[in-house]
């Protein structure tokens, strides 16, 4: 069936902000829908709260709305924009879910509009678990025992009958969220618990336990005519036990027989049409059990899934496009492979490569978490290799993590095998070269294997590249024949270099002498078997390159690698934006990239994708191979973070030039010293500051300076390490937690600065072209100095800055970009406390908002610095209408304000006891993402942040308060106001009394560590028990900490609105009054329109 | 018989030994140290190999499998699962196939996989062999029964670089050399594979076929017999044909038309094999005279061209065939595509639309399916006989088994026939 011509608007809904489970894959799977929409001439509406996004780019739809996912604010837009239909299967589990919302409150039938992509039923069928199990039994499958239980009680019970360990899963939840392995009653008390909470329906399946099995996923697309095909098969090397998110994968298959993939394929298929997903793509994961090939179908996605982003990226076959044509109706043979052209999307990809994923964690950011994996997934992101052999592309995809230690090594290892063995034995971040080693150090693939149950066939591919790296230690000399052997099997030149004891670079030159370079092959969903029309290449160490002559300018942009806590899908934003505006100015542009999960990953983003690691030696291979033909204009480096940024020196030491500001000036930033003289030279301050290398340096430069003090190592990312110390028995804790991390000595300092207490924090986001400053946004922080911007939330503009203010700020801005010499975006962080302008940083490259400035102000700010780069002025820009007249420094006072707020993952770690982790904020980012409230005033914006972030403030109920005793003065006023709206309030003792003797009617409960016996109830029973709506905690004095958190910690763990500052508060009180009547939508294009009328 | 037995052509045919035993094979693998390769350790690496196309080009690798010599058609196969399939199909007969996915003999070899009694290719052309085998069913690594067939192969060369040039060139004569013959001239190698016989104009069948007839019993109710013509059979056909209550005749491919009439057989089935159909004249005879005796027929690949010339039309050569197991197919009965699994390099030369008349008085004929990538014939449908064949493997092995109701078609044509319901064969 060609299109439907019934649907002539859809309403696409996105996934909301990057959480850990739901990252940027449905970004660049709703980007590619609402493309493929609007080009088959339907009118396009989205909704998603995340700013970051490029799909929130008002180019993609016909109206956007940055609005919270939730069924009264879809409800509003459904009744506004009158669409035919709405598309929830492109948006994860949070589009789903609303979309079963819509349907279960009747809107879907109040407003006729129909569910494209799945049906309810078919979600329906797909997600719940026990119609789920009876139809996979129904298909002659087979599943693993299980029972389904209400209560924990049930669940004990049911247990004593599957026997420990088992599987604990809620229903209707994402990325494995609140399931887990329990091995003894206790812990299945507290996993069925939590699970039991996080299930919308309160339900958890217990399982038999398949730990050790062999883990399949199988990718499908079906269309009405029920033509159903494979797209891709992935295989966890990691085997069940570890979230498919957390494992490292494989694709295609490795260790099937055909016998068996087919059985795998025939079960799909089965399964796929009893669920009845018609018009769109699933996916289903299979356990494999290796000692008999007994099959057990663990579960299905009815949606595109991240395992569906990384299967469009491993073959070339553009899934979700392909979910949207056939939700409007196309049949698979009606739509074209776009990387043929000419035969049709109805076939099955095949692939002459191995494609490789490795999960990126973030455990250093949350020390106390347990690190062990499991089936809930914890990883922030991840980086996919391609290479021509399962090696080559391992190794690629570990070094494309960028993180010490991912990489093999065959450097001294003390540890025995036997406890080399025991530590693999329990999957955790970097167990594969712990595998390496032991198996380096002589463990068996027999002992590795019942350590770990990886199959044999990945451990002796482990096994080969040991043997290699021996023989090139052992080599005579560093010959062709050696080097093409290590390259072959992805050795990097720092590998190399580390085996025959010398430098990357000499590796390198020698490499080159010798006439040895990767050629680059293509990804073209046939092996081979037709030509390819998109250049989406990957180097191997092969004969024939494919890569095409041009005679074009060229721009190769670098991008940001895999996402991480405090570089995500926003500079991806920034990214694909430079390419847009460069392709549309007439390059040619070239990106490299290798997070899988993204849009600049797109094959059709950027005139040609090389899927490389960002590392100097794959980066300067790109290069080299596209300067053969045609002219290289220069790399863009600005906009991919502190990755690209790191390769700045490299590349112009290499002879490649860099567009924009140059690393010089980049130093100039990033160097305390230089940048103290810039400051003195344009008459700014920076808080007083010193370095120290060890405790007893640090204690008197603080107490010169005074405390508080915000100390950090010096060279690291995210505020790894940042915290406040308050005095110096705080200093001399640092140090013994710092201790052993090898992060503050010699060479890299310590970097104490005077902590300005009570200070508003400001970022400005601009560009410079070397003569005219132009201002993106000015966004005041809403929670004072001292937390971390990326965990901060943040408006636009500023709400409480006089004019003279954000004067003084755009003055200073303009010193300091012409002080490090800035072409192209500049981001500044400033303080001002007690009337005085302080510069806290300057990061002269895309900063994480970028994007939320583009949204808030539609000032395209990476568009803009692209063209910069390659010699646009302002002036020009200006008078091309690609950057509104006034800059951002000014915003006209009938604009809107928009609210961007932090996003944490909390509620995803847990303690070894598990506990949940601390939840209070600091100088330290631990946010995974982030999302936008934009309405008319300040206090409606917070409100929809606050609702999209979390779910929204209660308009009723019990307020629990306990302060530390310097913010008791400020809780006043909102309390009062609290209480006057109607909520009751509960606080510890002291709070409680300064609230009483300001007339404030407050009930007294127990601290925690007060309690007195079991009978006593506490604050944490009193959350537990669900009878505190709201959670009101600031950290005091170290006394107060670990009362602290467990109140933090109850919160999380029941999902509470927790403000750990006094001005969230304020602004979330500021808000509740507005908020009584509902909320208001607006798309961009309305706020665009309203304001070139201003104009 | 045609004039395939030139000197060169028979020696790279035989480079099958003709006593060879998988069973030897799995015994003396099973006895030493099961699922391992000691082929393939790094320190001791194989020697050289070279890949010589008729155009030239030289391709240098490790030897892989058996040492010397080998000759044949070079092609392309793009599965990336089912390599002891794909070595064990007749279909692959006299050609040196390459596979494009680069890891080949992950999961060994077993002995419920075999799609015939032996490894038929003349070469294997694998970028990255395993080193070791892992599956619960393997009973030997591929190099086990690679060495034991005696089958010259090569590895760790750019065999995305040869299916490009496979493609833009066509399907070609080759030749893989190792141990001594590595050290042939460049000029000998290339005069050795240029003496090698095309794949145009060359029957295979005799090569491939069974020598004696033999039986398989219909499982289930039986519905009556079928009498297959081994022209290079493969085991999952025989087993779905039994399957469908067939009792199974398996036929060597020389008999005659009156012998397989004199069998009485409810049913005629021609099998895929090697060759070009075009050099099988006696076979298109025989099917000609048991089509006029009114004998439902299902032929498949080999079958499917056959069935073309016995009904009228010619054949040709492919520029480089089609091999994979992702091949769709649009089923012009049903409106409904199907993931195939094929293996030809030969095709039906007849209009994808409308309906035809057999030149050679069989009555009206249309094409059923054909391929969605280049609209290539991949079925034929008689409208006034029972006849019907597809040039995909709906026997699948390896492959998707998308295509496997033909099997039930073909058991509803022959029920229909017998209860004397001529016509269409839906």
């Amino acid at each position: 069936m060609p299109k439907r011509d019934d649907i002539n608007s859809v309403l696409v809904i996105g996934s909301g902000p990057i959480v850990i489970g739901q990252a940027c894959e449905f970004d660049y799977s709703g980007t590619q829908a609402c493309r493929v929409l609007r080009e088959e001439g339907v009118r396009v509406i989205l909704v998603n709260s995340n700013p970051a996004t490029i799909m929130t780019d008002p180019d993609f739809a016909d109206a956007t709305y940055i609005e919270p996912i939730t069924a009264e604010i879809l409800e509003t837009i459904i009744a506004k924009e009158r669409p035919d239909a709405i598309l929830p299967t492109l948006g994860g589990q949070t589009a789903l879910n609303a979309a079963i919302q819509l349907h279960e409150r009747g809107i879907l039938q109040k407003y006729d509009v129909e569910l494209i992509g799945a049906s309810f039923d078919a979600i329906n069928k797909g997600e719940d678990r026990m119609i789920f199990k009876q139809l996979v039994l129904d298909a002659g499958a087979d599943v693993a025992r299980s029972f389904i239980a209400r209560t924990v009680e049930e669940a004990v019970r049911y247990a004593a009958d599957l026997g420990y360990p088992l599987v604990v899963r809620p229903s209707f939840t994402m990325g494995g969220l609140g399931s887990g392995f329990a091995y003894t009653e206790v812990e299945l008390r507290r996993i069925v618990t939590d699970g039991l909470h996080h299930s919308p329906t309160t339900e958890v399946l217990l399982e038999e336990s398949i730990l050790g099995w062999k883990e399949y996923e199988l990718e499908m697309m079906r269309d009405t005519a029920d033509n159903t095909v494979v797209v891709c098969s992935i295989e966890n090397v990691d085997p069940v036990g570890v979230h498919t998110g957390d494992s490292i994968t494989v694709a295609p298959a490795l260790t099937l027989t055909d016998r068996e993939f087919q059985h795998l394929r025939d079960i799909s298929i089965d399964i796929i049409r009893a669920v009845g997903v018609d018009t769109g793509g699933c996916n289903i994961q299979f356990a494999i059990n290796p000692a008999d090939g007994r099959v057990i179908v663990i579960e299905m996605n009815p949606r595109v899934s991240r395992s569906s982003a990384l299967a469009s990226k491993a073959t070339g076959f553009p899934i979700a496009k392909i979910a949207a044509k056939l939700a409007i109706g196309y049949r698979l043979d009606e739509i074209p492979n776009d990387i043929t052209g000419v035969t049709p999307a109805s076939f099955e990809p095949t692939l002459d490569y191995v494609v490789v994923k490795v999960p990126r964690f973030a455990f250093e950011k949350f020390p106390a978490a347990d690190q062990r994996l499991t089936t809930t997934m914890k990883s922030v992101g991840e980086a996919m290799a391609i290479g021509r052999s399962f090696a080559s592309a391992l190794q690629k995809a570990l070094r494309s993590l960028e993180k010490r230690g991912s990489s093999f090594h065959w450097g001294t290892e003390t540890r025995t095998v036997d406890e080399m063995l025991a530590v693999a034995e329990i999957p955790t971040d970097g167990r594969i070269v712990t595998v390496q080693q032991a198996l380096r150090r002589g463990a068996t693939i027999d002992q590795v294997f019942a350590a770990t149950k990886i199959d044999p066939w990945f451990l002796d591919q482990i096994v080969l590249i040991n043997e290699i790296a021996e023989q090139v230690k052992a080599a005579d000399r560093l010959d062709r024949d050696v080097m093409i052997l290590a390259k072959d099997h992805g050795f990097s030149d720092a590998q190399i270099g580390e085996l025959r004891g010398f430098g990357e670079a000499d590796v390198r030159t020698v490499r080159h002498i010798l006439g040895v370079r990767p050629v680059f092959k293509t990804v073209d969903t046939c092996a081979g078997e037709f030509p390819a029309l998109t250049p989406y290449h990957y180097s191997s160490y092969d004969d024939e390159t494919e890569v095409v002559a041009s005679d074009r300018r060229k721009v190769v942009i670098l991008g940001s690698g895999p996402n991480r806590i405090g570089q995500g899908v926003e500079f991806d934003y920034s990214c694909v934006h430079a390419s847009f505006a460069l392709s549309e100015a007439g390059y040619e542009t070239i990106m490299i990239n290798c997070n899988p999960e993204t849009v600049s990953t797109d094959y059709d983003t950027s005139d040609r994708l090389y899927f490389e690691p960002l590392t100097l030696e794959d980066v300067l291979e790109v290069i080299y191979a596209e300067s053969q033909s045609g002219e290289l204009v220069g790399v863009v480096v600005q906009l991919g973070g502190q990755t690209a940024l790191g390769l700045a020196r490299g590349l112009e030491a290499a002879g490649i030039p860099i567009l924009g500001t140059t690393p010089d000036a980049i130093d100039l930033a990033e160097e305390r010293g230089l940048f103290s003289k810039i400051l003195d030279n344009a008459g700014l301050l920076a808080p007083r500051n010193g370095t120290a290398i060890d405790f007893g340096g640090a204690v008197v430069v603080a107490e010169e300076i005074g405390y508080p003090v915000l100390v950090r190592p010096s060279y690291v990312l995210g505020g790894r390490g940042m915290e406040i110390v308050y005095d110096s028995p705080s200093l001399a804790d640092y140090f013994t937690r710092m201790a052993g991390q090898g992060i503050i000595g010699a060479g890299h300092p310590l970097l104490v600065d005077r902590f300005l207490d009570d200070a508003i924090e400001i970022d400005v986001d601009a560009i410079y072209d070397g003569h005219e400053l132009y201002i993106g946004g000015v966004m005041e922080h809403i929670e004072e100095a001292g937390i971390h911007s990326g965990d901060s939330s943040c408006t636009l503009p500023p709400v409480t800055l006089g004019r003279a203010e954000i004067d003084r700020v755009r003055e200073a801005t303009l010193g300091i970009a012409r002080g490090i010499g800035v072409k192209g975006l500049l981001n500044v962080q400033f303080a001002i406390g007690a009337g005085v302008l302080y510069v806290l940083e300057a990061n002269p490259r895309a900063s994480r908002t970028v994007p939320f400035v583009a949204k808030a102000l539609g000032i395209t700010l990476a568009k803009a610095a692209a063209l910069i780069m390659v010699g646009t002025t302002i002036a020009q820009l200006k008078a091309d209408g690609k950057l509104p007249l006034i800059d951002g420094s000014r915003v006209p006072i009938e604009s809107p304000v928009a609210v961007k707020e932090a996003v944490l993952p909390f509620n995803r770690f847990r303690t070894p006891e598990g506990l949940v982790v601390d939840s209070i904020l600091g100088p330290e980012m631990r946010s995974t993402g982030e999302v936008m409230g934009i309405d008319r005033d300040f206090p409606r914006a917070f409100a929809k942040s606050q609702l999209a972030a979390y779910g929204g403030i209660p308009l009723s109920g019990t307020v629990f308060v306990s302060v530390s005793d310097r913010d008791k003065r400020a809780i006043i006023l909102p309390m009062l106001r609290l209480q006057q709206l109607g909520y009751e309030i509960t606080a510890t003792i002291g709070t409680a009394e300064v609230l009483q003797r300001n007339g404030i009617r407050a009930r007294v409960v127990t601290k925690f560590s007060e309690k007195k016996g079991e009978d006593d109830t506490s604050i944490v029973e009193l959350i537990r028990r669900e009878e505190i709506q709201i959670v009101i905690n600031t950290p005091g004095g170290s006394t107060a900490r670990a009362d602290g958190y467990e109140i933090r910690a109850a919160a999380v763990a029941g999902d509470l609105p927790l403000f750990t500052t006094i001005a969230e508060l304020s602004a979330a009180v500021a808000s509740i009054d507005s908020i009584r009547d509902g909320f208001e939508v607006t798309s961009l294009q309305e706020y665009a329109t309203a304001r070139t009328a201003l104009l | 018989m045609p004039d395939s037995t030139a000197p060169d052509q028979a020696e790279a045919i035989q480079a099958v030994p003709t006593d060879a035993s998988p069973t030897d094979a799995v015994a003396s693998a099973a006895g030493v140290s099961p699922k391992r390769s000691s082929t393939f350790s790094v320190t001791d690496r194989p020697g050289p190999a070279v890949l010589v196309l008729e155009d030239g080009r030289r391709f240098v690798g490790r030897r892989y499998g058996s040492e010397g010599q080998t000759l044949g058609e070079i092609v392309f196969a793009t599965g990336m699962t089912g390599y002891q399939e794909t070595l064990s199909d007749p279909s692959y007969a006299g050609q040196i196939v390459l596979m494009t996915a680069p890891h080949i003999g992950n999961t060994g070899m077993n002995d419920e996989d075999m799609e015939s009694r032996q490894i038929w290719v003349a070469g294997f052309i694998v970028r990255e062999p395993a080193r070791i085998a892992s599956n619960h069913r393997a009973t030997r690594t591929l190099d086990d029964d690679l060495e034991a067939n005696g089958v010259v192969g090569i590895s760790g060369i750019d065999t995305r670089a040869i299916t490009r040039h496979i493609r833009s060139k066509g399907a070609m004569k080759s030749g893989i050399f190792s141990g001594d013959l590595f050290g042939l001239s460049d000029s000998e190698q290339l005069e050795r594979v240029l003496s090698g016989a095309a794949m145009r104009g060359r029957n295979l069948s005799f090569e491939v076929s069974t020598v004696e007839p033999f039986s398989i019993p219909a499982q289930g109710e039986r519905i009556g017999s079928v009498a297959v013509l081994d022209l290079g059979v493969k085991t999952s056909t025989l087993t779905y044909l039994a399957e469908r209550g067939f009792e199974v005749l398996v036929l060597p491919q020389s008999v005659t038309a009156e012998h397989v009439l004199s069998l009485k057989p409810s049913a005629l089935f021609f099998s895929n094999g090697p060759g070009d159909p075009a050099a099988s004249d006696a076979h298109v005879t025989l099917l000609q005279e048991v089509l006029r005796a009114g004998i439902p027929y299902f032929g498949i690949c080999f079958g499917n061209q056959l069935l073309g010339r016995a009904l009228g039309f010619r054949t040709y050569k492919l520029p480089f065939g089609h091999r994979g197991i992702n091949q769709p197919v649009l089923d012009k009965t049903t409106g409904r595509v199907e993931i195939t699994s094929q293996n030809h390099g030969f095709a039906v030369d007849m209009p994808i639309e409308g309906v035809h008349d057999s030149r050679a008085g069989f009555g009206r004929v249309e094409v059923s399916h054909y391929s969605l990538n280049d609209q290539v014939v991949e079925g034929i449908r008689c409208l006034d006989i029972n006849a019907f064949s597809v040039q995909y493997h709906p026997e699948a092995a390896s492959g998707p088994h998308d295509a496997n109701h033909l099997f039930d078609r073909f058991r509803d044509v022959v029920l229909a026939s017998q209860r004397g319901t001529a016509g269409e064969t839906k």
